[in-house]
C-alpha cells in the first residue's frame, strides 16, 4: 500500500505540472480581461518545439527555452488580433489554437515517436535523503520546482505589486484604468504574452520532461482542462496550482490502479478528469453565492472612443 | 483670481459622434486660481468638452493651450501629467479595488505614492483637508454613491491636480455636505488651483464661481462672463434660450394637486424590515413605512445610510433578513422582481444605466423591454414595426431630444435617458412608484419634467416613495417626509416641514 501511494504521488507531477503552468498563465491573462481559448495550441507548439530541438541539438535547456519563445510568439499573434485589432476573443483564441496544433503537426511529423534524452530529475542535496517525503518531494526535475516558484511569484505579482494592480484593474474596469493612466493595451499584451510563454513551457514539460518523446496530439485536451481550472481556481494563481495538483493526482491514479491489477474500464477511467472537471465547475458555481471572482471585463474588447 | 494670460484655453473645438454634431466651435478659457462654472442643459456638450480636455475623446478640430504653449492630449495619462484631473459624474473607480488601490493605480507619475501605506496616508490626509470621512480599505463597489464620490475626489486631489474638473459634484450630496464641499472648492482655488465646476444648480454658480461659461446645443452662448455681473435669472435665460420662465414653478411645492387629492389605501406597507449590506453589516434596522395611494412619501437622508439597500430590498434584488413588505395588500417579500412588477411596482433606480437601462440596446428596445416581457409585441415573433412605432410615439410624447428609435441608448445624455426610463416605468399598470434620486445629474428643465411626471402619476392615484439625498427635492414634492439615518427611520415630518427641521433629523443620528 505504501508503495502504491509513493508511486502514485511520485507520478503526480508528470500530470500536474502542464496543467499548473497553463492554468496559471491563463489566470494571468484572464485577470487582464482577456479570454484566451488558444492554450491547447500553444501547448502543442511548445511540446513540439522542445522535442524537435532537443532531438536535433541534444540540449533540453535550449529546447525548453525555444518552446517558451514559441508559445509567447503565437500568443502575441493572438494579442495583436484581440488587443490591437479588437477581434472577437473567442474566435481569435480558437484560430490561434488551430494554428498551433497545425504547426506542431506539420513541423513535428518527421520527429514523431523518436525518443531522446529529456530532462533529468534533480536531487536537492540533503532534502532528498529525508525518509518518505525525500524521494517524493525532492527527487523531481527542475521544472517542478520552477512551477511552484512561478505560482508564488504570480500570486505575489497580482496581489502585492503595482504591476499586478494594473493588470487586475484592466480586467475589472478598463475604462477606469485608462483614465487612471494605465496603458490598457500594453498591460493586456504583456499578460497575453506571458500566458503564451507559460503554455509553451507547459507543452515543453510534456515532451521533454515527462515523456521524452514527441507524438502528435500529445497535449490531448489538457489546454481545455487548464481553462476550466481557471474557473475552479477563482482566478487565483495559487488555487490554480493546487487545483492542478488535485487534477494531476486523479489522472495519475489511473495507470497506478491498472498497474496493481484493478479491472477498471479504460474508457471510463479516461473520462475521469473530464467528469471531475464538470463536477468541479458545478461545485464552484453552486458554492459561489457571493458574486463570482470573475474579472468584470473578461472577454470584452476595450475601445476608448466608443464608450460614453 | 488673477488677471492676465489664461492658464488654459480651448479654442474652436468641434466633435461629432457618428452623424451627431456634439460640439461646434466651442471655446473656453481658465485662469489660475479661479472657479469657472460651466453651465448648460443636458446634452449641451459640457461632458464631451471636458472629456476632450482630459483625453477620453479626441477633438475633430480646434486647439488647446496650457500656459501659452500648445497642449496635445491623446490619452488620459497625458492630461494627468499636465496636472488636469477630473471627477466624473460616473465615477472612474475600479469597483473591486479599494480607494487606496485606486489611488495606487493612478500614481504612475507620483513616486511618493507608490507604496500602499503612502497612498493610504495621502488619501486620508486629503480627506481630512477637505473634511470628508473615508474608508480607504473597503472595496469601492460596496460604497454608496456619495461615498464613492468622496473617494474619487480625494483620489484626484491626492494626485495633485492643479486644474480640477468637477462634473456635478454636489448632485449626490445633501445641502450641508454640498456647502462644505463648495467651501472646500473655494479653498482649493484660493490655494492656487483652478477649478472647472460643471453644475446645474444656479445658486452654486452665483455663490461660488468667479466666472461662467454657458453652452447650449453644442455651442458657447456666453464665454467667461464675470459672475458678479450676473443674476440667476440672466443665467437661466442664457442657458435655456427663450423658455426660461417655464421652469420657474419647479422650485416651489405644487400643493394644489396633491393636497386636494383624497388619500387612498396603503399601496406600500413596510413593517420591521431588516436587511444587510454586501459585507454582512446591518443596512436596515426595523424600518417601517407606509405609502398611501395619491401621496408622495419623501425619504430624506445622507447617502449610504441604507437607502440603496432599501430600494434593492423593495425591488426584490436583495433579500431581507426580517420584516414584511406589502405591495397593494399582497405580501411581496418572497416575490421575485417580476411578480412585484405584476403587483404594480415600478422602479427608478439611482444608477439608471446600471440597473434599469441597457446602454448597448436601441432606445426602442429599452422603451419596450418590460412590455416585451409581458408579450405585448408578440408571444413568439417580435413585432418590431409595432415596437418602433410605439417607441417613436413615446419619444415625441415625452420630448426626448435627439432620440431616434434605432439610436443606441448609451449615447443619450442623462436627462434624456431618465425620460426614456420614466416613459417606460410610468405605465397603466403602475400602482407604486419607487424613485431613487430621480433627478440626480439632471439639469433644471429635465428635473422639472421628472418632478411633473411624479406629480401626475400620484394625482392619478399611484403611490410614490421618493428616496432622495436632495432635501430641496424632498421638500418640493413630498406630502409626508421620513428621514433615514444609519439604517433607521429617525422621524416623520409633514410635507411642509422646514429644511432646518429635516436637517436636524438627518444629522441627529451622526
Amino acid at each position: 500500500m505504501e508503495q502504491f501511494i509513493t508511486h502514485w504521488l511520485g507520478s503526480t507531477p508528470a500530470f500536474a505540472i502542464p496543467l499548473a503552468l497553463a492554468s496559471m498563465g491563463l489566470v494571468l491573462c484572464e485577470r487582464a480581461g482577456v479570454l484566451n481559448m488558444g492554450a491547447e495550441g500553444y501547448m502543442s507548439l511548445g511540446a513540439m518545439t522542445a522535442a524537435v530541438l532537443t532531438l536535433t541539438l541534444g540540449n533540453p535547456a535550449i529546447g525548453i527555452l525555444c518552446a517558451v519563445l514559441a508559445g509567447a510568439t503565437l500568443a502575441l499573434v493572438f494579442g495583436f488580433a484581440v488587443v490591437v485589432m479588437r477581434c472577437e476573443q473567442i474566435l481569435a483564441g480558437l484560430a490561434t489554437m488551430a494554428v498551433g496544433l497545425g504547426i506542431a503537426g506539420v513541423v513535428g511529423r518527421s520527429y514523431v515517436h523518436k525518443s531522446f534524452e529529456g530532462l533529468q530529475p534533480l536531487d536537492l542535496p540533503w532534502l532528498d535523503q529525508l525518509p518518505l517525503v525525500g524521494q517524493l518531494l525532492f527527487h523531481q526535475d527542475i521544472l517542478v520546482y520552477l512551477t511552484v516558484l512561478i505560482g508564488f511569484a504570480l500570486w505575489f505579482l497580482l496581489e502585492h505589486t503595482r504591476a499586478g494592480l494594473k493588470i487586475r484593474a484592466v480586467g475589472e474596469d478598463p475604462a477606469s484604468a485608462d483614465v487612471a493612466g494605465v496603458q490598457v493595451q500594453v498591460q493586456q499584451l504583456l499578460a497575453i504574452t506571458a500566458s503564451g510563454a507559460l503554455c509553451g513551457l507547459a507543452g515543453a514539460y510534456l515532451s521533454v520532461a515527462s515523456s521524452s518523446i514527441w507524438v502528435d496530439n500529445m497535449v490531448a485536451g489538457r489546454g481545455w482542462i487548464a481553462l476550466a481550472l481557471v474557473v475552479f481556481a477563482r482566478w487565483e494563481p495559487l488555487k490554480a496550482l493546487a487545483g492542478a495538483f488535485l487534477f494531476g493526482a486523479i489522472e495519475a491514479l489511473l495507470p497506478r490502479l491498472q498497474a496493481i491489477g484493478i479491472p477498471a474500464p479504460i474508457y471510463l477511467m479516461n473520462m475521469l478528469p473530464y467528469l471531475f472537471t464538470i463536477a468541479v465547475l458545478l461545485v464552484a458555481a453552486c458554492s459561489g453565492s457571493k458574486k463570482g471572482m470573475e474579472p468584470a471585463a473578461l472577454g470584452q474588447p476595450y475601445v476608448r472612443q466608443d464608450r460614453h | 483670481m488673477s488677471q492676465g494670460a489664461p492658464l488654459l484655453t480651448l479654442s474652436a473645438i468641434d466633435k461629432s459622434f457618428d452623424i451627431h454634431r456634439v460640439l461646434e466651435g466651442v471655446s473656453f478659457d481658465l485662469a489660475k486660481g479661479e472657479v469657472h462654472a460651466l453651465l448648460g442643459e443636458n446634452g449641451a456638450g459640457k461632458s464631451t468638452l471636458m472629456n476632450i480636455l482630459i483625453g477620453v475623446y479626441s477633438a475633430d478640430a480646434g486647439s488647446l493651450t496650457l500656459e501659452g504653449l500648445p497642449l496635445i492630449i491623446g490619452k488620459p495619462s497625458d492630461s494627468a501629467r499636465h496636472g488636469i484631473g477630473m471627477v466624473h459624474q460616473h465615477f472612474r473607480l475600479v469597483d473591486r479595488l479599494t480607494p487606496t488601490e485606486n489611488l495606487l493605480l493612478a500614481a504612475d507619475d507620483h513616486p511618493h505614492l507608490k507604496t500602499r501605506t503612502a497612498a493610504r496616508n495621502a488619501l486620508l490626509a486629503t480627506a481630512r483637508e477637505v473634511g470628508f470621512t473615508l474608508n480607504p480599505d473597503c472595496p469601492v463597489g460596496e460604497l454608496s454613491v456619495a461615498e464613492k464620490q468622496r473617494a474619487e475626489i480625494c483620489k484626484v486631489l491626492a494626485l495633485g491636480a492643479r486644474i480640477l474638473i468637477l462634473d456635478e459634484p454636489t448632485a449626490v450630496l445633501t445641502d450641508a455636505e454640498a456647502s462644505s464641499m463648495l467651501g472646500a472648492i473655494r479653498r482649493m482655488a484660493e490655494s492656487g488651483r483652478s477649478i472647472i465646476l460643471i453644475t446645474h444648480k444656479l445658486r452654486e454658480v452665483v455663490g461660488f464661481s468667479h466666472r461662467v461659461t454657458i453652452m447650449r446645443r453644442g455651442k458657447t452662448v456666453a464665454a467667461g462672463l464675470d459672475t458678479t455681473q450676473l443674476s440667476i435669472e440672466k443665467i437661466a435665460s442664457l442657458m435655456m434660450g427663450s423658455s426660461a420662465s417655464s421652469v420657474a414653478p419647479s422650485s416651489t411645492p405644487d400643493t394644489t394637486t396633491s393636497s386636494l387629492q383624497p388619500r387612498g389605501p396603503d399601496l406600500l406597507a413596510i413593517a420591521h424590515l431588516h436587511a444587510q449590506r454586501d459585507d454582512g453589516a446591518p443596512a436596515l434596522t426595523d424600518v417601517s413605512l407606509r405609502v398611501r395611494a395619491g401621496e408622495i412619501l419623501g425619504l430624506a437622508g445622507v447617502g449610504g445610510n441604507g437607502q440603496h439597500e432599501l430600494v434593492e430590498t423593495l425591488n426584490g434584488i436583495r433579500s431581507a433578513s426580517a420584516g414584511s413588505v406589502m405591495i397593494d395588500g399582497a405580501d411581496a417579500l418572497e416575490f421575485p422582481p417580476n411578480q412585484r412588477r405584476q403587483l404594480g411596482l415600478r422602479v427608478i433606480p439611482a444608477d439608471r444605466m446600471a440597473t434599469a437601462l441597457a446602454s448597448d440596446l436601441t432606445i426602442a428596445a429599452n422603451l419596450s423591454l418590460t412590455a416585451v416581457v409581458r408579450g405585448r409585441f408578440g408571444r413568439f415573433w417580435l413585432n418590431r414595426r409595432r415596437m418602433e412605432r410605439e417607441a417613436k410615439a413615446s419619444i415625441e410624447q415625452h420630448d426626448i431630444a435627439g432620440a431616434r428609435p434605432h439610436g443606441r441608448m448609451g449615447l443619450l445624455s442623462g436627462g434624456n435617458a431618465q425620460k426614456v426610463l420614466l416613459a417606460r416605468e410610468i405605465d397603466s399598470g403602475m400602482k407604486l412608484l419607487l424613485a431613487h434620486s430621480p433627478t440626480r445629474g439632471l439639469d433644471i428643465r429635465a428635473s422639472a419634467a421628472v418632478h411633473q411626471r411624479l406629480r401626475e402619476a400620484v394625482a392619478q392615484g399611484a403611490a410614490c416613495l421618493l428616496v432622495s439625498e436632495d432635501v430641496e427635492e424632498i421638500m418640493a414634492l413630498s406630502d409626508r417626509i421620513c428621514v433615514i439615518s444609519a439604517g433607521k427611520i429617525t422621524g416623520e415630518l409633514p410635507g411642509d416641514a422646514s429644511a432646518a427641521d429635516i436637517g436636524r433629523l438627518i444629522l441627529g443620528h451622526e
